[in-house]
C-alpha cells in the first residue's frame, strides 16, 4: 500500500471548503479534499454521510452553496456538467444509467462523441465515425467487454452493465474518474475484475471512489477519507484510517 | 382612469383570477398527486357551465341549491369517470395520456353537441344576485361578480382546510409523495385517487356553473379556459396550490388590464408573462407545496 | 431488405399516380403528401428526441400565413424567396419558443408548447395582422420564372404535385440523414438519458433546440404548401386540434420512425374522411368528433405502439 502523495504535488482535481445546504438541512459542510493523478481516493461514511451530494457538485450535477472546485488549475466551480466533462471530469453513477436500448459498442460510441466537433455535420453517418469507434472499442477493451460489442446493453448481466457504466465512462477520455460505487451488487470474481481495472486506470487517472465494500476499499484505496453528517472527519492512509479513534467510533464500530 | 373604473377593473380582476384558480387548483391537484395530465379538465368546466343552463328552468331563483345539485352530480360524475377511464391512465406515458385525454375532449364535445346542440347561451343571475352597487358617480359593480369572488374565496379557504387539516387531506399529501407507503399502511390508494379526481371534476364544473351567467355558455369555453389553466400551472409550479392561488390572481390582472390598455392585442399578454417566469423562474413560482 | 427500397419505390409509385388518378383523389393525395410532411417534422421532435410538443401546429400556420401576407396582392411571388421566407419565420419564432419552453421538462413542457402555440393563434386570430377569424386568401400562387419563362408554376396541378412530392421526399431524405448521423445519434440518446448524456460532455440544451428549430422550419415548409393547395389561409391552422391531430399521425403510425410518421399521416386524413363522410356513414357522419375520439381512446390503448407495431407483431413479435 503506497502512502499517500504529499500535499507538495498539486491535485488535479480539489474542492475548497465545499459546501451543500438545502433550505435548513446542511448536507455537505465545508469539504476540503484533494485528488492525485495515481491515486486512488476513497471517500466513505455512512447512509446520508454527504458522499452522493459531494460527487455529484464535483461534478456538476448539483450547484454549491459556497466553496470552490478547481480542476487543472481552472476554477470550475461556475461550469456545466457537460463543459467539465469535456475537459476531463468523468463519472459513472451508483444506479445504472446505460441506454438499454443500444448495442454495448454504441453506448460507449456515443459517449465518446461527445468529444467530436461538428457535430452539425449531418452527412456523415455516426455508425462510420472512426474516432468515436475506436475510442469506444478501446474503452470496451480496458472494461473487458470487448466480445459483448454487439450486443442490446440491456441483456448483459448486472455486473456487466456495472462494467458498462465504467466503460462508458472512459470512452468520454476522463483525467478523473469520480466513480460512485461501482461494485454495487457485484459478485467475488466481478469484483475482483473491476479492482484490477481500478488498480491499472489509477496510473493515468485520478480516481474518486466511493464505495460501501469495505474490504475492496482498503484493498485498493492509496487514500481513505472519511465523512460523517457532511464534514470529513478524517482523510489519511488506510492504516491510519484503521487505527483513528474518531472513524473507529463513528463509522467501523468494534473489532476493527 | 378614473379611480372607480380602476377599482372596479381591480375587482375583475380578482374575481376572474379566483375562478381560475378553482379550475386550476384541480388541474395542479389531479397532475400532482396522480401524475396525469389531463385535457379534458376544461370539458369539466363546460359541463359546469352547460349544466347551469341546463338546471336553470327547474331551479330558478333557488341558485345555491342548483349549484350544490350540480356539484354532487359532477362529484359522481368524476367518480365515475375515474372508476371506467383515468385509472387507466396512470401507467402510461404522458403522451398517451395526452392523446386519450385530448380524445375524450372530442367525445365530450359531440356529447354535448348532441345533447345540447352548439348554440350560445346565456344564463340569468338569480334576482336576489342582480343589480349592483354605486361605484363613484357613473359605474355600478354587479352583486353578481361579488358573490362570484366571495364563493371562491370560500372554496379557496375549504380546499386549504381540507387539505391542511383533514385526515382526508393528510393522505392526499402524503400520497402525493410516496404512494408506496401509503399502500403500505393500508390506505386505500385507489379509492383515494377516486376521491381526489372527483373533487377536481367538481371545483371545476363549479367554477364553470359560476361563471355561467358570466361569460354566457358557449362551445369552446372548455378550450379557452384549459390552456390558460395550464399557463396558471406553469407559472405556480405543479401541484402547488398555494402557487396557483398566486399564478391566477396574476393571470388575473394581467388578462384584465390588458384588455384595457391593449385591446386586441391582450389576449397574448398571459402568454409573455409566461414567457417572463420562464426566463426567471423555469420550475415555477413555487416549490410543490399544499 | 435495404431500408431505403421500400420508400424509394413509394416514392416513384406515387410520381407515377397522376396518370390514374381523378382530380379529387389527386388533390387527396397531395394533403395526404402534406400532412405527412407535418407528421415528419414532428416525429424528429417526439420520436427521435423525445420532446413531445403540443404546440406544433404554431408552425404550420406561421409558414402558411407568412406565405399568403408576404405574397399580398401584388401578382405571384417567387418561390425562390417565399418558401425560404415561410420557413424562415416558422423557424424563428421556434426559437423563441424553443428557447424558452426547453427550460422546462416533461409535462410542463407540452404545456407550455401549446401555450405558445395559443398565443401565435391569437395574434392571428384576434389582431389586425391576422385577418381575424375567417382568414386571408392567397390571390396568386407561387411561380419560380426568369424573364418569361416560367420554370414552376404551383397553380398547375401538376406543377403542385411534384413539388409536394419532392417536399416529401425531401424531408424524408434529410431525417433519414439526420437520423443516422451524429446529431441523430446524440438526439437519441437525449431522449434514452439525457443525464448521462450530459455527463459525457454534451451540451443538450443547445442540440434540443437545434432539432426544435429544424421541426419547426420543417413544419413551415408544410404550411406554405398548405397555403399554396388552399388558397387560403385561416387562424384554425394554428388551433391546438392541429397540434393535436398531427400528434395522433404519429402516435397512430408509430412514433420512432419515419415510416410511421407517413402511414400516420394517411390513416389518419383517411379516418378523418372516412368518419365525416355521410356517404358511407350516413347521420352519423355529423357526429365524426365522437367516433373519431372513440376510436383514438380504443387504438392508444390497444395499440400504442401504432401501426408499425401492429405490422411487427403480425409479422412474429420483432423486438420494439
Amino acid at each position: 500500500m503506497r502512502d499517500p502523495k504529499t500535499d507538495a504535488t498539486e491535485p488535479l482535481l480539489r474542492s475548497n471548503l465545499l459546501t451543500r445546504r438545502f433550505g435548513g438541512l446542511t448536507a455537505v459542510n465545508g469539504v476540503t479534499l484533494g485528488f492525485h493523478v495515481g491515486e486512488v481516493h476513497a471517500v466513505i461514511g455512512t447512509n446520508g454521510a454527504g458522499k452522493s451530494t459531494l460527487i455529484n457538485m464535483l461534478s456538476g450535477e448539483m450547484p454549491a452553496t459556497s466553496g470552490s472546485i478547481h480542476f487543472d488549475g481552472h476554477d470550475i466551480t461556475d461550469w456545466p456538467q457537460p463543459q467539465r466533462a469535456r475537459a476531463g471530469l468523468g463519472r459513472s453513477y451508483q444506479r445504472t444509467t446505460i441506454f438499454p436500448e443500444f448495442s454495448v459498442l454504441e453506448n460507449c460510441r456515443l459517449c465518446a462523441q461527445a468529444a467530436l466537433p461538428r457535430a452539425w455535420a449531418v452527412w456523415e453517418s455516426a455508425q462510420h465515425c472512426e474516432a468515436s469507434l475506436a475510442t469506444a472499442r478501446e474503452a470496451l477493451e480496458r472494461a473487458g467487454l470487448s466480445d459483448d460489442a454487439q450486443r442490446s446493453a440491456g441483456t448483459l448481466s448486472h455486473g456487466g452493465k456495472r462494467q458498462l457504466e465504467i466503460a462508458m465512462c472512459l470512452a468520454t477520455k476522463p483525467r478523473v474518474l469520480l466513480l460512485d460505487e461501482p461494485l454495487a451488487g457485484m459478485g467475488a470474481e466481478e469484483t475482483e475484475r473491476m479492482l484490477a481495472l481500478l488498480g491499472a486506470l489509477k496510473q493515468s487517472h485520478a480516481v474518486l471512489l466511493v464505495e460501501h465494500d469495505m474490504d475492496a476499499v482498503f484493498r485498493i484505496a492509496d487514500r481513505i477519507t472519511v465523512m460523517v453528517n457532511g464534514e470529513v472527519i478524517a482523510s489519511d492512509a488506510p492504516a491510519a484510517i484503521r487505527a483513528n479513534r474518531d472513524v473507529q467510533t463513528a463509522y467501523l464500530g468494534e473489532g476493527h | 382612469m378614473d379611480f372607480a373604473t380602476f377599482l372596479v377593473q381591480c375587482l375583475n380582476a380578482v374575481q376572474y383570477g379566483l375562478l381560475l384558480f378553482l379550475v386550476a387548483s384541480g388541474l395542479t391537484l389531479i397532475f400532482g398527486i396522480m401524475g396525469v395530465i389531463n385535457l379534458a379538465h376544461g370539458s369539466f368546466y363546460m359541463i359546469g357551465a352547460y349544466l347551469a343552463f341546463v338546471l336553470a328552468p327547474w331551479f330558478g331563483d333557488w341558485y345555491l341549491t342548483k349549484l350544490m345539485v350540480g356539484v354532487l352530480l359532477a362529484a359522481v360524475f368524476g367518480y365515475l369517470l375515474e372508476w371506467a377511464f383515468f385509472s387507466f391512465l396512470y401507467q402510461r406515458e404522458h403522451l398517451q395520456q395526452v392523446l386519450m385525454t385530448y380524445a375524450l375532449i372530442l367525445v365530450f364535445e359531440e356529447l354535448r353537441s348532441m345533447l345540447v346542440g352548439n348554440d350560445v347561451h346565456g344564463v340569468q343571475a338569480p334576482s336576489w344576485l342582480g343589480g349592483g352597487f354605486k361605484l363613484g358617480e357613473l359605474m355600478s359593480y354587479p352583486w353578481y361578480r361579488v358573490f362570484a369572488s366571495v364563493a371562491c374565496v370560500v372554496l379557496a379557504l375549504a380546499l386549504y382546510w381540507v387539505v391542511n387539516r383533514t385526515r382526508l387531506g393528510m393522505m392526499i399529501r402524503a400520497g402525493a409523495s410516496n404512494r408506496d407507503m401509503v399502500r403500505g399502511l393500508g390506505i386505500d390508494i385507489q379509492r383515494l385517487y377516486r376521491i381526489v379526481f372527483a373533487g377536481g371534476v367538481a371545483l371545476a364544473a363549479l367554477a364553470g356553473m359560476i361563471a355561467a351567467p358570466l361569460s354566457s355558455v358557449y362551445p369552446g369555453m372548455g378550450g379557452s379556459v384549459l390552456i390558460i389553466c395550464f399557463v396558471v400551472v406553469v407559472i405556480g409550479g405543479i401541484g402547488s396550490i398555494t402557487g396557483a392561488l398566486v399564478a391566477s390572481l396574476l393571470v388575473g390582472f394581467v388578462d384584465t388590464f390588458g384588455k384595457v390598455f391593449f385591446a386586441e392585442y391582450s389576449g397574448i399578454g398571459v402568454y409573455l408573462l409566461m414567457a417572463v417566469i420562464l426566463v426567471w423562474r423555469p420550475e415555477g413560482l413555487m416549490k410543490r407545496s399544499f | 431488405m435495404r431500408p431505403w427500397i421500400v420508400p424509394v419505390i413509394a416514392a416513384l409509385l406515387l410520381a407515377a399516380l397522376p396518370a390514374v388518378l381523378t382530380p379529387y383523389t389527386q388533390d387527396l393525395v397531395v394533403k395526404i403528401a402534406i400532412y405527412a410532411v407535418f407528421a415528419l417534422s414532428l416525429e424528429l421532435l417526439v420520436g427521435a428526441a423525445g420532446l413531445v410538443s403540443l404546440g406544433h401546429a404554431a408552425f404550420l400556420g406561421i409558414g402558411a400565413y407568412v406565405t399568403v401576407m408576404a405574397t399580398g396582392d401584388g401578382g405571384a411571388a417567387s418561390a425562390l424567396w417565399l418558401l425560404p421566407a415561410a420557413m424562415g419565420a416558422a423557424a424563428l419564432y421556434a426559437i423563441f419558443v424553443g428557447a424558452l419552453s426547453l427550460r422546462t421538462k416533461g409535462v410542463y413542457f407540452i404545456m407550455v408548447t401549446l401555450a405558445f402555440a395559443q398565443m401565435a393563434y391569437f395574434v392571428f386570430h384576434d389582431t389586425k395582422l391576422g385577418g381575424g377569424s375567417d382568414g386571408i386568401f392567397l390571390y396568386s400562387k407561387p411561380v419560380i420564372q426568369f424573364g418569361k419563362t416560367v420554370l414552376l408554376d404551383l397553380d398547375r396541378k401538376a406543377d403542385l404535385y411534384y413539388t409536394v412530392l419532392a417536399a416529401l421526399v425531401g424531408t424524408y431524405a434529410l431525417l433519414a440523414l439526420i437520423n443516422r448521423s451524429r446529431f441523430g445519434h446524440a438526439l437519441a440518446g437525449i431522449r434514452v438519458n439525457e443525464q448521462r448524456m450530459r455527463a459525457a460532455g454534451f451540451a443538450t440544451y443547445g442540440y434540443k433546440l437545434a432539432a426544435f428549430v429544424i421541426a419547426g422550419a420543417l413544419a413551415g415548409l408544410a404550411g406554405f404548401l398548405l397555403a399554396v393547395k388552399d388558397g387560403a389561409v385561416n387562424p384554425e391552422l394554428l388551433s391546438w386540434h392541429e397540434s393535436g391531430a398531427v400528434l395522433l399521425m404519429i402516435i397512430l403510425g408509430g412514433i420512432g420512425s419515419l415510416r410511421g410518421a407517413v402511414i400516420g399521416a394517411v390513416a389518419f386524413t383517411l379516418l378523418k374522411e372516412l368518419y365525416q363522410s355521410e356517404a358511407l356513414l350516413g347521420p352519423l357522419a355529423a357526429h365524426w368528433q365522437l367516433t373519431l375520439g372513440l376510436t383514438i381512446i380504443a387504438f392508444v390503448a390497444l395499440l400504442p405502439k401504432g401501426l408499425i407495431g401492429l405490422k411487427a407483431r403480425l409479422s412474429g413479435g420483432a423486438h420494439a
